[in-house]
């Protein structure tokens, strides 16, 4: 029904990341009434002087940095899962299961474990720099192991993706023994992926690549759809596919790469939300990608909402989170994926 | 000319897969390659399709050279329809037909109505709103067949165009391979030149103005059916034994085994 209304399934989605939005900057440990939250942000965007209470701490400097990066960081997840799977030509595809969040994290903990040793001191531009190398490093890797003239050998795919996680994670065990205590508990942190340490730094800085994938979806939306055909198919039908290729390559190294150097690696977000929105509205990237932008924010939200409430006055890790509530999705689509298989034959 | 190819060879190491061939295929024309499995048809394919780049020899598209067109130009002009496609998504059948006019700017209302027409004509039109990655073989073979008619439909101001159709009709039964030859007759008769790759050597003979017969790399016939489908020449490069007789309803040679 959906299908054939995509622009009422944007707004329905849109409609979900306000209440997600909503409910995120109100509740926490300290409940701030949403009118309250409201009046705090416009008055700080006003330029008023802030005020010396609970709620505009609360509220300014703690709640509005995190929701706006889970917001900043779930869209460019899902958006980047989406490209990936239209490059790869194929729905298994996703940036934490292909390695590319782990060549992203390696990237981020050589960077927080030897910058110091490297000379570098705590450079601020090291670690995002490292991680978009990493996270580009492997997704061109994987393209070149995955994809073949005959097409993309998802097991090919999936098992590069785990040769690689595999490497990453030795990288990464292997600076953790010789990490210092103080980086140590930096990088262990990292690595389950959290929205604890949000700042308007973060914010500031991964809200450009958020931007530019969702700047990039109205030139690539066509050339992805003619490349599901296959590759020589879409230069059949006059795209350049090499060109459609490195930028799509780059461009979710880019915005991977920065959210993982924001908040650490945060899996199966880029896997979930396209599957979903595919189901609602088949897989014209006209629509998939925006809506998938919209999906991703308001999931990550309500996740990140879930992982400070669920265990208080503890927090979950909301990488821990979105890999128990994306694992068993993977396990169910394969299965899904193996019964149209005995069906289809 | 369409297509002007004149010395083409290619080779892989030592090995030769194409040797010194020469073919033209005019607007309006519809020429059969016929050969047995390992002649050289599929590499002859991709060679005219550019996937691969030719050892020796040169590919004329509308009198420039094939790599010199731009991509976006050629896509208005030239449409390829490849054996068999990877499609792993579940677009409908108009969203896979629709594709083939992509290269186009001729807005909303004039796609519509040629995707209408061409689903029309393959026989896909029940098929509308079905998943693609759902159909039979057969099925999508025509959808594919649509979505390449649709993107030649009508004639361009860049140039003359060209199909180039690889096996259309393997995975079709009987009555859908004939309805799918008339389709590529319909399409020659607007004007577009056609080259197609045939196991049948009876909807050649039927169907095509000429056939190019290859054998080991060479082109060692090349003429009207009734000049290509010679016993001798049939058993020399397929190793059967056949006689030729002419069909009893349309006049063109039967090949009988």
């Amino acid at each position: 029904m959906l299908r054939s209304r995509p622009l009422l399934l944007l707004l329905i989605l849109l409609a979900l990341l306000l209440a997600a939005l909503a409910a995120s900057l109100s509740l926490g440990a300290v409940n701030v009434p949403l009118a309250e939250s409201l009046g705090v942000i416009v008055r700080h965007l006003a330029g008023a002087p802030a005020e010396p209470s609970t709620a505009d701490l609360v509220i300014w400097q703690i709640r509005l940095p995190r929701v706006l990066l889970s917001v900043l960081v779930g869209a460019a997840l899902a958006v980047s899962g989406a490209l990936v799977q239209g490059l790869f030509r194929n729905p298994l595809a996703d940036p934490s299961l292909i390695g590319v969040s782990g060549g992203a994290a390696v990237g981020a903990a050589i960077a927080i474990v030897l910058g110091g040793a490297m000379g570098l001191g705590n450079a601020q531009w090291l670690l995002p720099v490292l991680a978009f190398a990493g996270g580009g490093a492997v997704t061109a890797l994987v393209y070149r192991l995955g994809v073949s003239p005959l097409g993309t050998s998802v097991a090919t795919m999936l098992l590069a993706g785990v040769a690689i996680n595999a490497m990453t994670g030795a990288c990464i065990s292997y600076l953790s023994t010789v990490a210092e205590d103080a980086r140590l508990r930096n990088l262990v942190f990292w690595l389950m992926g959290s929205f604890n340490a949000a700042s308007w730094p973060k914010v500031l800085w991964v809200a450009p690549f958020t931007l530019l994938i969702l700047v990039m979806i109205p030139f690539v939306w066509r050339g992805l759809n003619a490349l599901l055909l296959g590759e020589s198919e879409a230069r059949h039908l006059g795209f350049s596919v090499e060109q459609l290729r490195w930028r799509v390559i780059l461009v979710t190294a880019l915005a991977v790469g920065a959210a993982v150097a924001a908040v650490g690696v945060i899996g199966f977000v880029g896997l979930v939300v396209p599957h979903i929105v595919r189901l609602l509205l088949g897989p014209d990237h006209r629509w998939l990608l925006p809506c998938c932008a919209v999906l991703g924010a308001a999931l990550l939200c309500a996740a990140d909402l879930a992982a400070r409430m669920l265990v208080q006055p503890q927090e979950l890790a909301i990488g821990v989170l979105t890999a128990f509530l994306g694992a068993p999705f993977f396990l169910f689509l394969i299965v899904q994926r193996r019964r149209g298989q005995i069906h289809g034959a | 000319m369409a297509l002007d190819v004149r010395n083409l060879q290619f080779h892989i190491g030592k090995h030769s897969l194409l040797k010194a061939l020469d073919l033209q295929v005019k607007a309006g024309e519809c020429v059969a390659v016929v050969g047995p499995n390992g002649a050289g048809k599929t590499t002859l394919f991709r060679l005219l399709a550019g996937e691969v780049e030719p050892s020796a020899g040169t590919i004329q598209f509308n009198g420039r050279d094939l790599t010199r067109w731009p991509v976006a130009q050629l896509a208005r002009m030239r449409a390829v329809l490849p054996q068999s496609s990877t499609l792993q998504f579940s677009f409908t059948v108009r969203e896979v037909v629709a594709m083939g006019r992509m290269p186009h700017a001729t807005g909303r209302k004039i796609d519509d109505d040629i995707v209408h027409e061409v689903m029309q004509v393959c026989d896909v039109r029940k098929l509308a709103e079905r998943a693609y990655t759902a159909l039979s073989g057969g099925e999508r073979q025509r959808v594919q067949l649509a979505r390449v008619l649709a993107q030649v439909w009508q004639p361009v101001a860049d140039g003359e165009r060209l199909l180039l159709l690889d096996e259309p009709t393997s995975a079709l039964d009987i009555a859908h391979q004939i309805e799918l030859m008339q389709v590529v007759r319909q399409v020659c008769a607007a004007d577009i030149a056609v080259l197609v790759i045939l196991h049948d050597l009876n909807l050649a003979a039927r169907f095509a103005n000429r056939i190019l017969m290859l054998h080991e790399g060479s082109l060692i016939a090349a003429g009207t059916p009734e000049q290509v489908l010679q016993p001798d020449l049939i058993e020399c490069v397929f190793n059967v034994k056949t006689q030729v007789i002419r069909h009893p309803l349309y006049g063109c040679p039967l090949v009988v085994s």
